[in-house]
């Protein structure tokens, strides 16, 4: 494996991972706040134990008895979905058709809910466990790492780099826990739709090459041809988030557009 | 234990349907169709390397502009 396309690996996966876990972070914090850390950072510590089990559990079966074809193509097409679904999601916020993810008003939103909850007293708070946090920040978590535990073993498995894949996402696990921790509170800061942009490029050039080097094409230069598929991508992505930006709708354009429709 | 595991394999297709299909099913179609072509073509070199990435683009346009439908509109004078 040559050392561009592990790099890319590990990028990916650690983007991803970042993202999400960022995202994971907002609940668990929101949790934390309203019903009591104890029961949030058990909730979530929980969770990544789950999700460390099934890399093992899906992850190491997979690299052992599928074979490598086989498994390439079926990786591929996974990460070309996924990939694929974040780069237009990138496009469109980029370009002004979507709105950005806002993870204050997730924060806010996820507090009041919480709150709301008539057993969310403070005296029981006091008390330590709380089954509602420890649920909220689980499923919090859970839910977004499922997402990274498919890209871990995804890519790990087709490049037989799991134990890297895992640990590039381990890294960003870490190292969001410990700037939630220093911070204490979500991260609305960090550049989500950047990461996820990068991040989609990557998962699309990997899910492209994986799809065509298990079906039997041969890639000029080989592994290298990877960064030449980033490329080729982030190009894309600029001259789409143009072309939508061009597309936008001015407003008298869309109020004859609502007026045409009525 | 056999409940908790059906609804286990329950949560987990529902996820998978919505990672793989969810509001985007033009784009599991796709990866389809780029399946299918890159098998159509095993064996070759430029001719897959240079079709697979742009059938990728298309279809990734074409997704893009059906998820422009519900946009935002935009002041005039910008």
């Amino acid at each position: 494996m040559h050392t561009s396309s592990t790099l890319v690996l590990v990028l990916a996966v650690f983007g991803a991972s970042l993202v999400e876990m960022v995202e994971a972070l907002t609940l668990v914090v929101a949790a934390g706040v309203s019903r009591g850390w104890r029961s949030a950072l058990e909730g979530a510590a929980a969770a990544v134990v789950v999700l460390a089990v099934l890399v093992l559990a899906v992850g190491v079966p997979l690299i052992r008895y599928v074979p490598i074809d086989a498994l390439r193509v079926i990786v591929g097409a996974l990460l070309l979905v996924l990939g694929l679904g974040w780069l237009r999601k990138a496009i469109l916020r980029s370009s002004g058709h979507k709105a950005p993810h806002d993870e204050d008003k997730i924060y806010d939103e996820t507090v009041a809910e919480l709150r709301a909850d008539p057993s969310a007293a403070p005296a029981r708070r006091a008390k330590g466990r709380d089954p509602v946090g420890f649920v909220v920040a689980f499923k919090g978590v859970f839910l977004e790492g499922t997402e990274v535990v498919l890209i871990v073993i995804s890519l790990g498995a087709a490049q037989h780099r799991l134990g890297l894949a895992a640990l590039a996402a381990g890294a960003a696990v870490v190292l969001v826990t410990i700037v939630g921790v220093i911070v204490s509170r979500q991260l609305s800061e960090v550049p989500e739709n950047t990461i996820k942009t990068v991040v989609g490029i990557m998962l699309s050039s990997f899910g492209v090459f994986w799809v065509g080097e298990g079906a039997g094409v041969r890639w000029p230069g080989s592994d290298l041809a990877i960064p030449v598929l980033v490329g080729f991508f982030l190009v894309v992505f600029f001259a789409y988030t143009t072309l939508l930006r061009a597309l936008l709708p001015t407003a008298p354009d869309a109020v004859a557009e609502e007026a045409a429709a009525a | 234990m056999t409940d908790a595991v059906a609804r286990a394999v329950c949560w987990f297709g529902r996820f998978l349907w919505d990672f793989v299909i969810g509001d985007t099913p033009e784009l599991a179609l796709a990866t389809g169709v780029i399946v299918a072509v890159a098998f159509l073509l095993d064996g070759s070199e430029w001719l897959g390397a240079t079709l697979l990435p742009l059938l990728a683009a298309g279809f990734l346009l074409a997704s893009t502009l059906r998820g422009r439908r519900r946009a935002p509109s935009r002041p005039t004078g910008r």
